[in-house]
């Protein structure tokens, strides 16, 4: 039970071979990544990085750590912690009969999702939100017949507070940084 | 130079010469060829050609470990860069500032496997602080800017910058490097105040505290703080491999080395502490052993420049994130108002008791040179300032139990990543950065085998460096884990190694066979002085008791307050 996930929002320089980096940096480490996307930010030098972490608080303090030695990495903050919004995207092919269309339709409905496609043996469904939620929509498609699923990675903004906060004393002595306290994220967990 | 476009490989030598560069190990070759022309037309520092690429990056972290600057190393391509792998991974098991510029193939031709292309970036990833690709050779004023800042900031490490060969032939503007542009790296420094406050208090309750001391400190220039520390609140210390000389042995309150071959005394101390002050050092298996059985009732206060070391190998109960010397000093700071401190008599008593109990001895037998033996004889002879490098096994083990390092940056080892082969080039490094010292290489036979073609590149450059090869034929460690583990089954650990003072002759440097006890030190003394008046390498092959063995010695996975403790009288 104590295996979790975690979403980490990661800004990075936006140079050749830094997602490499993050990558690699998961698989020797032997993090386990569920999900992972990449895109660019409000800068053109930055790209933000989100990547979901499977595993304990040790594990994502850890890999948040570690993601801080890079170099090439500017922030990292857990956002598990933080009241957010959640989205990733799925495109879920499912087999569909004619006949069975309305009540696919009305799944599609309750999901808030779209329909893409329709031919007369298989649909395209999307549906955005958090991973339960795309879950539970694949769940809900499985006894139709699911021919082939494409997700992206999981996105996160934190609701109220901006992933810039602490930044602003980068390169001077010492700054206080919320998101990298010196306690450690690991001893906040310890006392918990 | 006039006429001469001024291109990337020019640039290269400016920011080179900008960082202070003045010596560089290296190798020439095909693609980084236009900036050994450039070096050759600028001759403002010094370039060593070694045997082998290996060797230059082991003698660039020898030069770095020995005198704290950044050591630089330039190879070609391909081939030539990959044998920079296992020194790259050396220096940032052991946090040594590193930089090294590879040649690499033309932009137009990168990701086609042209001939001695590999991909560098890729290859060592994991293996250095940071690494660049140049793009262009506008760039090369800040990548270099940025590397050298890296490689000697917050915790120390190898920088690689990968320099296509049409980046380095391509002309640009001289200029220096405008300010390096906004990143996140930012390396802490001061121990934040409140938790250096939390630190303290645990301390000041302390009853059997101990301090376990690592490279961090040398790192930090940190030995002085760490000293008066100890002494104003009469606290042990322990220092890991890479921490030995951060607090003088033989001083009252030093307790030696922990972990695997530490002594008994410095184990049973930690196993018994209340409070465990970490500092500057990563808790590596062969310091804690197993960790359930680390300290088990200790408050861990644990002081590193790295934040992700805090809780990685054990929980720590209060980390303090800053440079080891500074959060030292805030701590003797605050540690000074202190009216009541805490009062470690009792336990300074107990750990006298151990040191009475588990004394660092050694079997001898008549007639055969004990290898703990040469290494305090040779410690007699040469002053607390002077080098010593190891390779990796058995002799390393030894020197740090043995030899009695007062000094910081006196001893140079691989500890991390333990490569054999590491002593030579090392030792050249070191003696090329502290010319006016006693460098003295302790080595075994088959750890001095790995990179023995260097000894052409120290009689070229006269490095008056005297290598001791304790020599049992036999790869000795593993010999050791054969004879104790594995039934004495010795698979592939007999050594043939050649004649070592003969290999050294016909390199064109010095050697000598020593053979009985008698003969050690004279040719020691021998040794030294032909050194330094002919500015040759010597080689002493040192014929050495062969069944000798490390000890006392935490079983692996074991606990290590249940080691295996020191043998006396005769060799069996």
């Amino acid at each position: 039970m104590s295996e979790q996930y975690y979403p980490i929002s990661v800004l990075v320089r936006n140079e050749p071979g830094v997602l490499a980096r993050v990558a690699g940096l998961f698989a020797r480490r032997g993090f386990n990544i569920t999900s992972l996307a990449v895109g660019e930010t409000e800068d053109p030098q930055v790209s933000r990085i989100t990547v979901v972490v499977g595993g304990d608080h040790h594990t994502v303090d850890q890999a948040a750590k570690q993601l801080r030695r890079l170099v090439s990495v500017i922030k990292v903050r857990d956002q598990s912690q933080q009241p957010r919004v959640e989205r990733g995207l799925a495109l879920i092919k499912v087999k569909a009969t004619p006949e069975q269309r309305t009540q696919i339709l009305q799944l599609v409905d309750v999901f808030r999702a779209n329909v893409d496609h329709v031919d007369n043996r298989c649909m395209i469904i999307e549906v955005a939100g958090n991973r339960n939620k795309v879950e539970a929509m694949i769940d809900n498609l499985k006894p139709y017949g699911i021919m082939e699923v494409a997700r992206t990675g999981q996105i996160v903004l934190a609701r109220d507070r901006s992933i810039k906060e602490g930044m602003e004393g980068a390169g001077s002595a010492y700054v206080p940084d919320p998101d990298e306290d010196p306690q450690g994220t690991y001893n906040l967990y310890q006392n918990n | 130079m006039t006429g001469t476009p001024y291109t990337g490989a020019d640039a290269v030598v400016d920011a080179l010469r900008a960082q202070g560069v003045e010596l560089i190990f290296g190798m020439v070759g095909g693609q980084i060829m236009p900036v050994y022309d450039a070096l050759y037309r600028h001759r403002c520092f010094g370039h060593v050609l070694v045997g082998h690429e290996q060797g230059a990056a082991h003698m660039a972290e020898g030069y770095a470990r020995a005198t704290g600057k950044p050591g630089v190393v330039m190879t070609t391509s391909g081939p030539g860069a990959t044998n920079l792998v296992t020194g790259l991974a050396d220096a940032f098991m052991d946090s040594t500032p590193l930089v090294a510029i590879t040649g690499q193939v033309g932009t137009s031709l990168l990701g086609n496997d042209a001939f001695q292309e590999a991909d560098m970036r890729g290859i060592t990833m994991p293996i250095t602080k940071h690494n660049y690709q140049v793009q262009s050779a506008d760039e090369l004023p800040e990548v270099f800017a940025e590397a050298f800042y890296v490689a000697l900031s917050g915790r120390p490490g190898p920088v690689l910058i990968d320099l296509p060969r049409d980046v380095a032939v391509s002309e640009c503007e001289r200029r220096q490097a405008t300010p390096l542009p906004p990143t996140g790296y930012k390396p802490p420094f001061k121990g934040h105040p409140l938790q250096v406050e939390r630190a303290l208090q645990v301390i000041q309750k302390a009853k059997r505290p101990c301090i376990l001391a690592g490279g961090g400190i040398i790192h930090a220039s940190g030995h002085k703080h760490l000293l008066e520390f100890a002494e104003l609140l009469n606290i042990p210390v322990t220092t890991t491999l890479m921490g030995l000389g951060a607090f003088p042995a033989g001083h009252r309150l030093d307790l030696g080395m922990p972990g695997m071959h530490g002594t008994g005394y410095a184990n049973l101390s930690i196993y018994n502490s209340d409070v465990l002050i970490v500092t500057g050092c990563r808790l590596d298996d062969r310091v804690t052993g197993n960790v359930q059985r680390f300290a088990p009732s200790a408050k861990i206060v644990h002081i590193d420049i790295d934040a992700s070391e805090m809780g990685k190998n054990m929980h720590c109960d209060v980390g303090v994130v800053g440079d080891a010397g500074q959060v030292l000093m805030q701590m003797l700071a605050g540690a000074r108002q202190w009216e009541e401190k805490p009062d470690t008599a009792a336990w300074l008593k107990q750990i006298d008791g151990w040191k009475a109990k588990y004394p660092m001895v050694y079997p001898q037998s008549e007639g055969i040179i004990a290898p703990q033996w040469a290494i305090q004889e040779t410690a007699k002879l040469l002053s607390s300032d002077d080098i010593v490098v190891t390779g990796v096994g058995q002799h390393q083990m030894m020197v740090a139990q043995y030899y009695p390092f007062t000094k910081p940056r006196t001893l140079i080892s691989s500890g991390g990543l333990g490569t054999m082969g590491f002593g030579l080039p090392a030792a050249i490094g070191a003696q090329m950065g502290a010319q006016d010292k006693h460098v003295v290489c302790f080595d075994g036979d088959g750890s001095f085998l790995m990179n023995i073609q260097e000894l052409a590149t120290a009689v070229r450059y006269r490095v008056p460096l005297v290598a001791i090869v304790l020599n049992n034929a036999w790869l000795g460690m593993v010999a050791q884990w054969q004879r104790m583990f594995f039934d004495k089954r010795m698979s592939q650990s007999e050594t043939a190694v050649p004649p070592y003072d003969k290999v050294a002759e016909a390199f064109g440097a010095m050697g000598r066979r020593v053979e009985k006890p008698s003969e050690f030190v004279p040719a020691l003394e021998w040794a030294l002085a032909a050194a330094k008046d002919n500015k040759l390498p010597v080689v002493l092959d040192v014929m050495i008791e062969r069944e000798a063995e490390v000890l006392p010695m935490v079983p692996p996975g074991g606990a290590n307050a249940e080691f295996i403790p020191c043998k006396s009288g005769e060799c069996k």
